[in-house]
């Protein structure tokens, strides 16, 4: 079983919800990022993305451009991102790590090197924003064979005919992009979610988490009640880019600034109590 | 005759793009699945319009009283004189209504929207001369317009903006990264995503998802066509060369197409090498970059070894772009077409050679294919033919080039 798998049986048979935040590799340095990556478990992440900076995020808001440009001014490489992800793995072998980046970046690295060396590095899944089913063809087969997840989005304008496409190949868990548009703006309302979740259900069995505007502990709270787990990304950013210097480093107060944070996510998500309803 | 006549035989090049969107290994539609289902709807809709005669019969009419097509093939004399080699003609697509080749894509995908009931249109633009066609068509139909443009090229083609604005468009100033065409075409990207109900994503080149680069082709094409015709007209042959300045390529793949299946013509894509294809200054895709995947598509990309995307550069805004259209890169690939280089100062000298030769101010984009062509002219037959695409008109120039010339304005 794969971590991931692993991760969510576990948060089954405990009736609770999963939270999961996202650094961006390298924002502001190296050094940072990989302490908040340390950090995170300890603070209630139960699985973690990482963003592999990319020069034009195309599917992104404001906030996580920003936060890329910040790790590619730190340096951010595609090694630089493997390499960070082995430091993790140093201290923890169970919190799931997933990849969340671009194609480009994946396809100049080499798709199969980069299942290879990825595996090796102790990533366990893959969400690649604009790689559609109809392109993904380029990583499925280094993927399977590398054992890493293929997690797939699915967005509110995907019709219910088309989640068997988008389903096909999908491994780990399902990512519903909860409203049209870029991370970090609109936030889906309960209405919305309480109609979208039992159509993707209908579809898949696997784990579904939810992710584009949530930033507070509250709607990270209304998430894992409609779904399986809560993404929080652009509100971490956001607190880690006000905790910057003049020159854009980072600060003492960085680290703890996002963990803390982070904690009252967490807090706000696990005390969510998931009868197990199937 | 009809642009969008595409059919061609089994071994013709004209064939694609595949099921896939692909040409050869390029193209595709890489983008994230919010977008997915609007990409098989207008592939839907535009296979539909295709079909339709009633379609073809509105398109004609608009391509004929508005944009005022067919454009004329000038047969160059005093260029041709002062070069002493091939015979030059030029097609005149900056006689079009805005002034460039630009409008007759516009106007396709416009009445393709329409058809949609899509009621707001977005764009991206460089020069602004994509901008001002759809700003243009935005007031002719009465639609919601917003035009993404990077501020630095908001500030190097300020009248272009100011007539998008006068023509009741909002022009929304992007200002990540360099500010040029790239950045423009991610905030573009983010406002369909964003407003996919209502919103229509009008695509100004040869670029993006599929089915953007076959549709815009497509409708480029009526320049090849009606090219075909005109030299078939007045030389009793096809030419030797075809001449074109490639930003995203949609003005060189419109004058290529009808002829990809005719060997004896030379293609000519005339990319923007800047500073000189070796600076590190260039917007020179095919020569200078490497396959890769951006904006929805797989083509050749400016980029560094780690796949992150590099600034372009060129005199020209509507050059200025790391990528190019995948069927470029394909018709590269398999040596159908050839891609050359010229500077900006050889645009610039081409520029001048042009207004006082012709009388005709070209673009600074098309004067990137002039400048071409007068480097190879010289060396050909009296008896040998050019053809330049003349893509733009250069009044939204004039400040750029007074400025490189010295003169204040
Ligand atoms: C006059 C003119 N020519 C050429 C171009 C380059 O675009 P494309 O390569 O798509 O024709 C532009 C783009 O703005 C333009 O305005």
């Amino acid at each position: 079983m794969s971590r991931i798998a692993r991760r969510f049986a576990t948060l089954r048979q405990q009736g609770r919800g999963a939270l999961i935040p996202y650094v961006e590799a390298c924002d502001p340095d190296y050094d940072t990022s990989l302490a908040i990556l340390r950090g995170m478990p300890g603070a209630g992440a139960d699985l973690i993305e990482v963003g592999v900076p990319f020069s034009d995020p195309s599917a992104d808001g404001p906030t996580i451009q920003k936060a890329a440009l910040r790790g590619l001014k730190g340096d951010s490489t595609m090694k630089r991102v493997l390499e960070m992800v082995t430091a993790f793995r140093d201290g923890d072998d169970e919190t799931p790590i997933i990849l969340m980046g671009y194609t480009n970046p994946i396809e100049a690295y080499g798709p199969e090197r980069f299942c290879v060396d990825a595996k090796a590095a102790g990533v366990d899944g893959l969400i690649v924003v604009d790689m559609p089913p109809e392109e993904a063809d380029l990583l499925a087969g280094p993927a399977a064979a590398a054992g890493l997840d293929i997690i797939r989005l699915v967005a509110p304008t995907t019709p219910d005919d088309r989640l068997p496409v988008v389903f096909n190949g999908a491994s780990g868990f399902v990512y519903y992009v909860s409203i049209t548009g870029v991370t970090g703006t609109r936030t889906a309302s309960t209405d919305e979610l309480a109609h979208a979740l039992p159509r993707l259900r209908r579809a898949t069995d696997l784990p579904i988490a939810i992710g584009f505007g949530i930033r507070t502990p509250e709607l990270a709270a209304n998430a894992v009640r409609a779904a399986d787990a809560a993404v929080v990304a652009s509100a971490l950013l956001n607190t880690l880019e006000g905790t910057l210097n003049a020159d854009g480093r980072a600060t003492a107060r960085t680290v703890p600034a996002v963990l803390e944070q982070l904690r009252g996510l967490a807090d706000a998500v696990h005390a969510v109590s998931k009868t197990v309803s199937k | 005759m009809s642009a969008t006549d595409t059919q061609a035989g089994a071994n013709s090049l004209r064939s694609g793009p595949d099921g896939r969107g692909r040409f050869g290994i390029f193209g595709g539609r890489f983008v994230a699945e919010t977008l997915m289902p609007l990409l098989l709807e207008l592939d839907d809709a535009y296979r539909a319009a295709q079909a339709d005669p009633e379609f073809r019969r509105e398109l004609d009419y608009y391509l004929q009283d508005y944009v005022g097509r067919p454009s004329p093939l000038w047969f160059a004399r005093r260029m041709t004189e002062q070069l002493g080699g091939a015979k030059i003609y030029m097609k005149r697509e900056e006689l079009n209504h805005t002034g460039s080749h630009k409008l007759n894509n516009v106007m396709g995908q416009i009445l393709l929207a329409r058809r949609m009931g899509r009621t707001r249109i977005v764009a991206e633009t460089g020069a602004g001369q994509h901008g001002v066609a759809t700003a243009t068509v935005c007031a002719l139909f009465g639609m919601k317009c917003a035009i993404y443009m990077g501020a630095t090229d908001v500030e190097r083609q300020k009248p272009n903006v100011f007539r998008m604005r006068l023509l009741g468009a909002e022009v929304v100033p992007v200002t990540a990264g360099a500010g040029t065409l790239k950045d423009a075409m991610n905030e573009a990207m983010r406002d369909w995503v964003t407003n996919v109900h209502d919103t229509y994503f009008l695509v100004g080149t040869v670029a993006g998802p599929h089915p953007y680069p076959q549709m815009v082709r497509d409708f480029q094409s009526i320049i090849g066509v009606e090219t075909k015709e005109q030299i078939v007209a007045a030389e009793g042959r096809l030419p030797d060369a075809i001449v074109a300045a490639i930003g995203g390529g949609s003005n060189a793949m419109g004058i290529f197409h009808p002829f990809l299946d005719d060997p004896e013509v030379r293609l000519i894509g005339v990319e923007a090498a800047g500073c000189g294809l070796d600076s590190g200054r260039t917007a020179a895709s095919i020569e200078r970059g490497k396959p890769g995947v951006l904006h929805g598509n797989r083509t050749y990309l400016l980029q560094d070894a780690d796949g992150q995307i590099t600034e372009a550069h060129s005199i020209s805004a509507g050059l200025d772009y790391p990528g190019v259209g995948p069927e470029h890169s394909w018709l590269s690939d398999i040596g159908r077409a050839e891609y050359v280089g010229a500077t900006d100062q050889e645009a610039l000298d081409a520029f001048q050679l042009c207004t006082r030769t012709e009388g005709i101010i070209p673009a600074l984009e098309s004067a990137h294919a002039i400048a071409y062509a007068a480097k190879i002219a010289p060396g050909m037959g009296k008896d040998q033919i050019i053809v330049i695409n003349i893509s733009g008109r250069g009044d939204k120039d004039i400040f750029t080039v007074a400025e490189h010339l010295g003169v204040k304005l």
